[in-house]
């Protein structure tokens, strides 16, 4: 009888075993999707930025400054963004991008002293895609803050911390913003038409 | 809103579906079988060799009919709203406007999790936008060219974003079924008043007189009587019982959308500042037919209802007072600014 007990016990404990680290698995799995979503944006980001300093630089002769803040906080935030993951190097690349999201901010409070400049169809288009990618990081953040705490919380909970090295599970990065870095940026309209 | 809500609300969503299928089944069996018994007794009982109504075959084939149309509005419903709207689908954006749209569309489906849907423009000036489609993977968000004009970047995110919860919360499938069914039930049941008119007027004398020869059956005519009462209130008032559930349907998930709209955009002022230009702009949406205007976002036939509060306006009106919703999202504007939180939705 006692062995029988026994037995039941065991199975029982290897069938948790094995729900949890399915479970775990695909935590995972959901905070790194999540962390695609964000990855994709930012790449979009860096694409489109080069295209808009050339579509302004020509008018822009004296705004170099400006304008090579701008690329260098893109380079800087292109070459984070290679070797950040969930599991390190997001704090970095979270800064890099909201420096760089200062950069374009003033590059956009000069554009707005250009009306010619920001009437060009190009520019103006390439402005509400700017603005369309930066909304879109900011959801997409979201959603993978909110799954990667999801993820971070289950794997430390007893007894789920007794498989997680099982299912190599670790710890991943928050994206927090700084809040220095945020209060940084100018708040710009990015929007194309006239606040009614 | 926790995902359990949201996930009660759902299930809560697909039940109300069926049961509605179920519902609209089961009337057009009353009202064939109904007839069917109705017929049997009138005839029953009359000389040897006269045709006696045995065989429930209106019954059968207006239940065969009503399973047809169900099942048809559950596939083609979006398509047969979309069609009546003159939408058209907006694939490759030849305009600022349209870029736009399509940008905002895609960044709400990121706020909210879901597929991108397909993107439908309605060639009307007045602003408005609807939703339909049958689960989260066929859905489509549609809106009137007006509104692309009247609304800037965030007022648009706002509108897109309300129409998003109707997606996501399943709204859509039941708004749409809703939509179809209500229309078929308003045709026929206006097509068999009509036919017994007409029946009534040429067939009068010979049919109610052939109940009364049979006089002895004085409990059978008193049945006949109240069946033939029942049968004929039910088929005058389905098209009324069926639209004030429409709309009762529809009042209370528009609350639950915009409070969910300011949960995907973080940015409930916004959505209110919409809310307020699409109501300044009377004018009706006249793209948009009765029968599918509890999709929309804003009552579009007319907005003197929606002003007002009181009981027939409550039973009237497809939308809830418009300035008590933009109250409620001025409300949660002000805890934003305040608290940098967004308060728990309330359904």
């Amino acid at each position: 009888m006692g062995f029988w007990i026994f037995v039941i016990l065991a199975v029982a404990v290897v069938f948790w075993v094995i729900v949890a680290y399915n479970k775990l698995i695909a935590m995972k799995g959901q905070t790194m999707n999540a962390w695609k979503q964000i990855d994709v944006q930012l790449k979009r980001r860096h694409d489109l930025i080069p295209n808009l300093v050339g579509a302004v630089k020509g008018a822009m002769e004296f705004e170099k400054d400006t304008l090579e803040a701008v690329i260098q906080a893109r380079n800087q935030a292109v070459k984070l963004q290679a070797d950040a993951s969930p599991t390190g190097g997001i704090p970095a690349l979270a800064k890099a991008e909201a420096a760089l999201g200062a950069a374009l901010g003033r590059l956009n409070v000069v554009v707005e002293r250009y009306p010619d400049l920001k009437a060009t169809a190009n520019v103006g288009q390439l402005q509400e895609e700017l603005t369309s990618t930066e909304n879109r990081v900011a959801f997409a953040r979201q959603l993978y803050n909110d799954t990667a705490t999801e993820y971070n919380v289950k794997q430390q909970q007893i007894p789920w911390n007794l498989v997680a090295p099982l299912a190599k599970a670790q710890p991943v990065e928050l994206w927090e913003i700084e809040e220095a870095a945020e209060r940084e940026a100018p708040k710009v309209d990015l929007s194309m038409k006239p606040k009614a | 809103m926790t995902n359990a809500n949201l996930f009660a609300q759902q299930r809560k969503n697909r039940q109300r579906s069926l049961l509605l299928v179920g519902v609209f089944v089961l009337f057009f069996a009353w009202i064939g079988f109904g007839a069917d018994l109705i017929l049997y007794l009138q005839t029953e009982g009359g000389p040897p060799g006269q045709y006696v109504h045995a065989f429930p075959f209106v019954g059968i084939a207006l239940s065969l009919l009503a399973l047809g149309t169900a099942w048809f509005s559950w596939r083609r419903g979006p398509k047969q709203v979309l069609w009546a709207s003159g939408a058209w689908e907006l694939v490759t954006p030849s305009t600022p406007e349209e870029r736009q749209l399509v940008n905002v569309v895609e960044e709400m489906a990121i706020a909210s999790g879901l597929p991108r849907p397909t993107i439908w423009i309605v060639p009307d000036d007045d602003p408005n936008a609807f939703a339909t489609g049958t689960d989260e993977r066929r859905a489509h968000v549609a809106v009137t060219r007006g509104l692309l004009t009247a609304l800037d970047r965030d007022e648009l995110q706002g509108v897109v974003a309300h129409e998003m919860a109707h997606i996501r919360n399943y709204d859509v499938r039941l708004m749409t079924l809703l939509a179809a069914l209500v229309g078929v039930l308003a045709l026929i049941s206006d097509g068999t008043f009509r036919y017994f008119r007409v029946g009534g007027r040429t067939g009068r004398g010979g049919r109610v007189g052939g109940g009364r020869g049979g006089g002895s059956k004085k409990g059978g005519g008193a049945l006949l009587v109240i069946l033939l009462v029942l049968w004929l209130i039910s088929v005058i008032l389905a098209p009324i019982v069926s639209r004030l559930l429409a709309m009762g349907v529809s009042r209370k998930r528009e609350y639950l959308a915009d409070a969910t709209s300011a949960q995907f955009t973080r940015n409930p002022g916004a959505l209110a500042s919409a809310l307020e230009k699409i109501e300044r702009s009377a004018a009706p949406t006249k793209a948009i037919h009765r029968g599918s205007a509890h999709l929309c976002i804003a009552d579009p036939l007319g907005r003197r209802l929606t002003g007002k509060q009181g009981f027939v306006a409550d039973l009237l009106a497809t939308h809830p007072p418009m300035p008590a919703r933009i109250a409620r999202l001025k409300h949660m504007a002000y805890q934003v600014e305040k608290t940098g939180e967004l308060p728990e939705a309330v359904s």
